[in-house]
């Protein structure tokens, strides 16, 4: 099958192929004949206020499905504004194809005008990049885009396409197969190890599973909770793996790290077996590497080859989709647990319970409340209560995505959506736009603080087009929170710069583009403040205004080890050098 | 310390960008790299001698394998392997030391490639570390001028080649759905 067309439908004919039923994209010069043929394709092209938005738009998208996300710009400024969504989507392992426009191949070299070496520029952006050259190459690299996004530990490629090759006609024959020989993807892992490591894991005294983004990305949550029941071990889940085992669940204990809970990073302190799933051992996960985990043996599965031993020697290394090694391991666990377990190990297992319950009761990462202001942890709370577990909670980067990360449950995976490696502010309320696309049925919550929030309001634009009914919750503690935290901490309080003085009126911007706004102050308005956004059938805009110098805690101070927390305000805090 | 890496890449382009990406972005300065064709005209053998931190070439290696357009990155630093480089030396000499310019390229079995009354330009392979005794004798005859082409090595072990197979379902759409 062969038909006349040209290069702007041959795209979008290998889109409509690959599943897409939306992208996210803002149009200019070079990409004049891609929107042309998007004027009456039947894929949904959603026009936001900036290519950035563009992209976090995309992963959000793909953080809430699976699905690879698609985001579209010109050349030049449309292209590099893309940068920062593709570092996002690359940190964070999520599957994007981001489409650019180039100059006419002729021109390309010249300094014309809106060009930009997007090819040179996303090369360390991204997993893969493509540059089009010819109108026949056109299909199988966008085919190609598609499955390096997806497979192994996904991540961003772009595709980068001349105008005259949009122009190009040219007969298009569907692509049937693709070869990288140089892509390797590797899945099964191995069985010796896999065996080795479900002995250990079985043998351990003080079992403890680090879960990470690998548990969302793999689909793999199903395994996890069977793993964890199998061998009663505690759970954490980092940042990027909330949701993978169900905040309700027994063995849940919380998040680790920088922010994470007591029993959390104490359990990894003094754990004989760390069972390490899809995580890269972070820094803001282990502190001071030489004392993370310094008494256990580490069983690590990961799809890519290079996260095994970057941080943390592994003493059982598996290289595979931690859904399938999981699916292997439990099988085998399900064999050894036939036989009785060792009276002595039992003993130690629930010595180690007991260890781990009595953490999370001297620590607990309890609600704070006030009579008199609204403190930023009793708004997760009430957020949690309205979610219940089941809504998408879409948050920027800084003190309310930690307090979010520490509060709201998720009964399920890509539920919670945020910028976790890149940490780019911004991320919240595009990426929430996104999510609401890819999941119509779903309550969304774009959970920003005042400072991204004003980074991405050229977005309330977009939200309000489409009528998309996307709660705002925003956490205004009139200060970029988290740097105000380490200035008061570490900088003798010396607040520089992070003072956001002249907030809009939330309840005349929400206005301004026809939907319901509100701003709060009062504890007592909160619970009835909230509901009455989740009401709303539309879009809705609530500026909460929190007491401003509330800090996040726990905390491990930059270069400590992880057992090392400050637990409350009054503790001092010693000076990094 | 010097480590020298081999890479079957892919001959595309791009290609040399992202290799060289690899080590750039992480402060590494590259002392030499060598690219030409294989005897399959769509692949090219790379050879880079890069300044990278002991405990870190492992991570490079992965990396470099990890990247699209690499078929296979090998670590020959320590392995059993011939390296060699060329050098083409143009050196001035007086009348009278021509003979023993002469006897000396023959020590190091090198070859005149250009005579003039003015000296000789001479070629020469073999190890790094001969070349630079070459160059060290020849720059004690008077004004030389040099252009070595780095380091090209062979493996003298078998590496085996593991490709992936061509992926015949194309399109997200024919891959298993999550759940």
């Amino acid at each position: 099958m062969s038909t006349l067309t040209n290069g702007a439908k041959m795209l979008l004919e290998c889109l409509a192929r690959e599943g897409v039923d939306c992208f996210f994209g803002y149009p200019g010069g070079v990409t004049l004949p891609l929107y042309d043929a998007i004027y009456d394709h039947h894929i949904r092209h959603v026009l936001v206020r900036h290519e950035e938005n563009a992209c976090f738009a995309a992963e959000g998208y793909a953080r809430a499905t699976g699905k690879v996300g698609v985001c579209c710009a010109t050349s030049g400024p449309g292209a590099t504004n893309l940068v920062t969504g593709l570092v996002d989507a690359m940190m964070d392992s999520i599957p994007i194809v981001a489409i650019t426009g180039q100059v006419t191949s002729k021109l390309i070299g010249s300094d014309a005008f809106q060009e930009a070496d997007t090819f040179g520029i996303t090369r360390s952006c991204t997993k893969h990049n493509y540059m089009v050259k010819k109108l026949e190459d056109l299909p199988q690299v966008v085919h190609e885009a598609f499955y390096i996004a997806a497979s192994g530990r996904p991540g961003p490629v772009l595709v980068d396409i001349p105008k005259d090759v949009f122009q190009a006609q040219g007969h298009y024959t569907p692509v049937t197969s693709i070869h990288l020989p140089g892509y390797k993807v590797f899945t099964e892992g191995h069985t010796g190890q896999i065996r080795r490591a479900a002995q250990l894991m079985w043998e351990a005294e003080r079992p403890f599973i680090y879960a990470g983004g690998g548990i969302i990305a793999a689909n793999a949550s199903g395994e996890l909770r069977e793993l964890a029941e199998l061998l009663d071990a505690p759970v954490v889940t980092t940042l990027m793996g909330l949701g993978g085992l169900p905040s309700n669940h027994p063995n849940f204990v919380s998040m680790p790290g920088m922010h994470g809970s007591y029993a959390a990073n104490m359990g990894m302190t003094h754990c004989d077996v760390l069972i390490a799933l899809g995580v890269r051992f972070d820094d803001r996960v282990t502190g001071r590497l030489a004392a993370f985990a310094p008494h256990a043996k580490v069983v690590h599965v990961d799809i890519d080859p290079a996260e095994i031993g970057k941080n943390r020697a592994a003493d059982v290394p598996i290289v595979g989709d931690v859904k399938r090694v999981l699916g292997r391991m439990n099988q085998i666990l399900t064999e050894f647990s036939a036989s009785p377990v060792p009276a002595g190990r039992a003993t130690a297992r629930q010595a180690w319970w007991s260890q781990i319950r009595s953490w999370k009761d001297e620590h607990p990462l309890a609600p704070v409340t006030s009579d008199s202001e609204i403190k930023p942890q009793h708004l997760m709370m009430e957020i949690d209560r309205l979610s219940a577990g089941e809504a998408i909670v879409c948050s920027d980067v800084g003190q309310h995505q930690m307090w979010a990360a520490q509060l709201i449950r998720f009964n399920g995976p890509r539920l919670w959506i945020n910028s976790g490696g890149l940490g780019a502010m911004g991320f919240g309320l595009p990426s929430a736009i996104g999510a609401q696309f890819a999941r119509p049925d779903k309550l969304v919550f774009a959970l920003v603080g005042d400072g991204g929030f004003q980074m991405s309001i050229p977005e309330l634009s977009t939200i309000a087009s489409h009528g998309l009914p996307i709660k705002i919750v925003i956490m205004n503690n009139g200060y970029l929170g988290m740097v105000r935290q380490w200035q008061e901490l570490f900088y003798n309080n010396r607040l520089s710069s992070v003072e956001l003085d002249c907030f809009p009126d939330a309840e005349k911007l929400a206005a301004a583009y026809g939907f319901k706004g509100r701003t709060i102050d009062k504890p007592w308005e909160l619970a009835s403040a909230l509901e009455e956004a989740v009401r709303e059938p539309g879009p809705y805009l609530l500026n909460v205004k929190v007491s401003p110098y509330e800090n996040v805690y726990p905390m491990v101070p930059a270069g400590g080890a992880i057992n090392e927390m400050v637990l409350a305000p009054p503790q001092p805090v010693a000076v990094p050098k | 310390m010097l480590q020298i890496i081999s890479l079957l890449v892919e001959n595309k382009p791009g290609a040399l960008m992202r290799i060289t990406g690899l080590l750039s972005q992480r402060g590494y300065n590259i002392e030499s790299l060598t690219v030409a064709r294989t005897l399959d005209p769509v692949l090219s053998r790379m050879t880079i001698v890069v300044d990278v931190d002991a405990t870190l070439r492992q991570q490079v290696i992965k990396q470099m394998n990890k990247l699209v357009n690499v078929l296979q990155a090998v670590d020959l630093t320590e392995s059993p392997a011939v390296r060699r480089e060329m050098v083409l030396v143009r050196v001035r000499t007086a009348q009278e030391t021509r003979t023993a310019v002469l006897k000396e390229a023959e020590i190091f079995s090198a070859r005149v490639v250009d005579s003039s009354t003015e000296g000789f330009a001479l070629e020469a392979t073999g190890d790094p570390e001969k070349l630079d005794e070459f160059i060290d004798v020849m720059r004690s005859y008077g004004e030389i001028e040099t252009t070595r082409s780095g380091v090209v090595a062979v493996s003298l072990e078998t590496k085996k080649l593991k490709l992936q197979p061509p992926v015949q379902q194309v399109g997200q759409a024919s891959w298993p759905v999550p759940s």
